[in-house]
């Protein structure tokens, strides 16, 4: 057909009412997307525990490792530290969260960003800080008298500090967004402050206290960084799977333990997940916020908590960094920055420094499109068809429930298949900027989903009214207006891609080794120095970033969004 | 030939049917309004229309077009939300700009096109607003400028007052219609509120459970309800059931009541009566239709007084009656006084006994 006549067809076929709509394709596209990078894997791991080193099926895998006399033993371990780092977090992030959020106290912005600082750095930062305070050089080590840091306790402690922002992110929500109207009714029926808080206040947040949980339980459950640099000799599933895998190869035996491991994670998730929907048909559209108003007796003693925290929260990373900067704890302090020198010369430190941020920048440019313009086609398109939204939610929400140390396990085994025409992928940058984006998939996702519905639904009929192309509304109107959640959801992706080891740890190649996991490699071969520096590093350049991301946005909203400052 | 038809459409969500067989025909520049309780279906016909939602059955014609299966962007109407949907990064120039074709060599016609629509709506001046810095009011002024700027063929109006307070409400509701009239655009409009469809329709269709009850001007509406849904929804409305004893007669009780039109021929007839229709008498005076009641109960509204009165000869329901302050000239009724009532012979409205 010659080109006129087809155009000539074309504008016939739009007089009529045609139009081509690109969405359906485009959300067909991102479900294979998440299909080839996340279920596959997941199904290659299913597949892997369930053949021999020949490729036979056999559950040899699984007999073997019920016969292994240590795995139960770390099954118990895996299960009851989880338990009691869940214990100790929850009530603390949640009281801290309720200092900051209905209390007066100073400096709430600062304690917000104190409570928070963990998630700038490598979970190992705990690890090599409470090593330093506590361990047998430690400044504090007299305190545990006996025992060892070296173990349960050290574990408990470092994935304590670690996983306590995750925790407190949630809890901080949950408390922002209780109903006033209930606690002035409390108020006017003369409740006491007591009751008015376990009446009120801890049923307001509950969903809030068991998403925190499960995020917590899990966030233990997979940790298998601070186990490994804490741990001793206490054996815990997530090592275990590290130990098969990259110590062992044996990939068949690590993925059941990984199975194995994500069996607790995703219960907790699916638990979570239930009580979520539940939630969303509870909630009051009419609830007003709360403004506290000052009580010394109230106010004093939560000030004196946030400021504990907070020197516990400062005083970790601060001894990691303290460490880099002397020459050998702890006989020679003298301040020296050998160890940034020599960890830089080390094993290509320099090269993996600049690999992480290589990989953090492309997780972040190209991830934060993919999901935001998948939650924008979920959202905001209602042409494509019912089934295919329902799998691209679901495949969104799946990577929460799923620990990066078995999605990265999952990685080597569908992509290092010489089977597997994507083979080419391997090992390279691309594979562990993907997996990344996987891995943190779904707390962007369910960012960028409140984002858009916070958007007037009738702004795509009005556009579709006026004859306005979809993505034209997109580009003028919706990114504008969620650009706030946008930035956001950069930033979060920089700083995990930044500081993540669990996925990546199974897919680095010489070349592409990531900065994280040179802690894990410095820190195995006794050089907790330049460990030590790594891990500030890291956390400097995390710190570093957020300011000049809140520099930016703060200049960005001000200067070219001015219609958000403008009130009547 | 109406200007915009729609033939048996049908929708369901689920179990629920939103339209169940709907036919209506929209004449040219009149304005229709869509009136009923919520989940009644209009909305979802307005976005049928539209094509916002897809029918299970039935078509859609415009102009002689049948633009049933059409994208909304192959539809030719401007529309306006309870939620005026301004774009809020953009400023009111460039919401009322936002359909209109944007060429370099235009840019001119564009801007002059904008600075009409705004004198148009009453707000000259405020391109460079955003809709924020606005009252309720005036962001549905500018909802209505961008609806307009594209001069589409019909405009569809979904709720448009619902979300502004009451004095507001009534001010742009005068303005939507004189500016509908002085344009002559084809309008379909949805509302819950009975007042403003009586205020701005040409002509309105009552719907209930995705049918349509009864389609007519106001004054038809109100005065002839076409049964017993209408008669209830539209203003207030006593029913007196009686027995038929003539083509013109229903005794209820002990009282012979006439009407001016013939009675159905059933056995049990229906009739309605407004309670402004209901008139006060002299205790000595006895015209026809006329009886005593008790007064049960006393509710002063300003202009006039709600009556809930228990006549006395029989008539099974207690009555509303409305009368204005004017009218009892400051007689004061209290509850338990006796009153001599009638009902004009044209004021009782025999309903059709077919549509329950």
């Amino acid at each position: 057909m010659r080109p006129g006549a087809s155009t000539a067809v074309l504008l016939a076929l739009r007089r009529a009412g045609w139009r081509p709509d690109l969405s359906g394709p485009l959300l067909l596209l991102a479900a294979a997307a998440l299909a080839l990078f996340l279920l596959l894997p997941l199904g290659a791991l299913l597949l892997g525990s369930l053949r021999d080193d020949d490729g036979r099926w056999t559950l040899q895998n699984f007999t073997a490792f019920a016969a292994t006399p240590g795995m139960v033993h770390a099954t118990w371990n895996t299960l009851w530290v989880a338990a009691l780092v869940t214990l100790i977090t929850v009530p603390l992030a949640f009281l801290y969260a309720y200092a900051i959020q209905r209390a007066c106290l100073p400096l709430v912005g600062f304690w917000r960003l104190v409570g928070l600082s963990a998630l700038l750095g490598p979970s190992l930062v705990a690890a090599i800080g409470f090593i330093q305070w506590f361990g047998t050089q430690g400044v504090l080590g007299f305190m545990l008298g006996e025992h060892s840091v070296y173990g349960p306790i050290g574990i408990v402690m470092s994935t304590v500090y670690a996983s306590f922002p995750h925790a407190l992110l949630i809890l901080l929500v949950a408390l922002a967004t209780v109903d006033a109207r209930l606690l002035e009714a409390a108020d006017a029926l003369g409740a006491s402050r007591w009751r008015r808080f376990l009446t009120v206040t801890v049923p307001a947040a509950r969903y809030g206290l068991i998403s925190a949980t499960a995020v917590v339980f899990a966030y233990s459950v997979s940790e298998f960084g601070i186990p490994k640099v804490i741990g001793g000799n206490f054996p815990v599933l997530a090592l275990e799977v590290y130990v098969q895998t990259v110590g062992l190869q044996n990939f068949g035996r690590g993925a059941v333990v990984a199975l194995l491991l994500l069996l607790p994670v995703l219960l907790a998730f699916a638990i979570d997940l239930r009580v979520q929907q539940r939630q969303q048909a509870s909630l009051s559209e009419r609830a007003t916020p709360y403004q506290p108003r000052p009580d010394w007796r109230r106010d004093a003693p939560l000030l004196l908590y946030c400021g504990a925290v907070a020197v516990v929260m400062l005083a970790v990373p601060g001894m990691t960094a303290y460490t880099s900067v002397i020459a050998f704890w702890p006989w020679d302090l003298t301040l020296t920055l050998e160890h940034y020198a020599e960890g830089l010369a080390f094993a290509g430190v320099l090269d993996a420094y600049f690999t992480s941020l290589q990989i953090a920048t492309l997780t972040a440019l190209f991830g934060t499109p993919f999901i935001f313009l998948t939650a924008w086609l979920l959202e905001k398109r209602q042409t494509s068809s019912g089934w295919l939204s329902a799998a691209v939610r679901a495949m969104a929400a799946l990577p929460m429930g799923i620990p990066g140390l078995v999605l990265g396990l999952g990685y080597v085994l569908f992509f290092n298949s010489p089977a597997n025409p994507f083979n080419f992928f391997f090992q390279t940058l691309t594979i562990m900027v993907i997996v990344t984006v996987v891995h943190f998939y779904s707390a962007c996702h369910l960012s960028a989903i409140t984002a858009l519905k916070s958007l007037d639904k009738a702004f795509e009929s009005v556009s579709a009214s006026l004859k306005v192309s979809p993505f034209v509304t997109l580009w003028r109107v919706t990114l504008p207006v969620c650009l706030p959640a946008v930035l956001d959801i950069a930033r979060y992706l920089f700083i995990n891609a930044m500081t993540t080891i669990s996925a990546l740890v199974f897919l680095f190649s010489p070349d592409t080794l990531p900065a994280a996991v040179t802690i894990l490699h410095l820190d195995e071969a006794g050089k907790l120095g330049p460990a030590a520096a790594m891990a500030t590093l890291i956390v400097l350049t995390c710190a570093a970033v957020s300011l000049v991301y809140s520099v930016l946005t703060h200049y960005l909203l001000r200067h070219h969004q001015a219609w958000r400052q403008i009130k009547r | 030939m109406p200007h915009l038809e729609v033939h048996q459409i049908d929708k369901r969500f689920g179990p629920f049917v939103a339209l169940d067989a709907v036919d209506l025909g929209i004449q040219k520049g009149e304005l229709m309004v869509l009136l009923g309780p919520s989940g009644c279906g209009k909305t979802t016909l307005l976005r049928v229309i539209a094509g916002l939602e897809r029918q299970d059955r039935g078509r859609v014609l415009h102009d002689g077009k049948d633009i049933s299966n059409c994208s909304p962007a192959a539809r030719d109407y401007g529309i306006v939300f309870q939620s005026y949907a301004l774009f809020p990064n953009l400023n009111v120039s460039e919401n009322v700009a936002y359909g209109l074709k944007n060429r370099r060599r235009q840019r001119a016609a564009l801007r002059h096109r904008v600075d009409e629509m705004l004198e148009l709506v009453g707000l000259p001046g405020s391109g460079d607003k955003y809709p924020s810095q606005l009252s309720g009011g005036q962001q549905q002024r500018i909802a209505l400028a961008r609806a307009l700027a594209t001069a589409p063929d019909l405009l569809l109006l979904d709720e448009p007052l619902s979300a502004l307070d009451a004095i507001e409400r009534v001010r742009l509701r005068a303005e939507i219609r004189s500016l509908q009239r002085r344009l002559g655009v084809t309008t379909l409009m949805v509302t819950h509120d009975q007042e403003e469809a009586l205020a701005m329709a040409d002509r309105m269709v009552v719907m209930k459970d995705g049918r349509i009850e009864q389609v007519g001007t106001p004054q038809q509406v109100y005065r002839n309800p076409g049964n017993a849904f209408v008669a209830d929804f539209i203003g207030r409305g006593n029913l007196i059931e009686g027995e038929r004893v003539g083509p013109h007669h229903v005794r209820s009780g002990s009282l012979l009541l006439r009407c001016a039109q013939e009675l159905p021929p059933v056995a049990t007839p229906r009739l309605h009566v407004r309670p402004e229709n209901i008139c006060l008498h002299h205790p000595s005076d006895t015209p026809e239709n006329s009886f005593f009641g008790q007064v049960l109960k006393c509710d002063f509204l300003g202009p006039y007084t709600l009556v809930t009165l228990q006549p006395l000869n029989g008539v099974a329901h207690n009555l509303v009656a409305q009368f204005s302050s004017n009218y009892l000239q400051g007689r004061e009724i209290h509850p338990g006084s006796l009153l001599r009532l009638g009902i004009s012979a044209e004021h009782l409205q025999p309903l059709p006994e077919t549509a329950r």
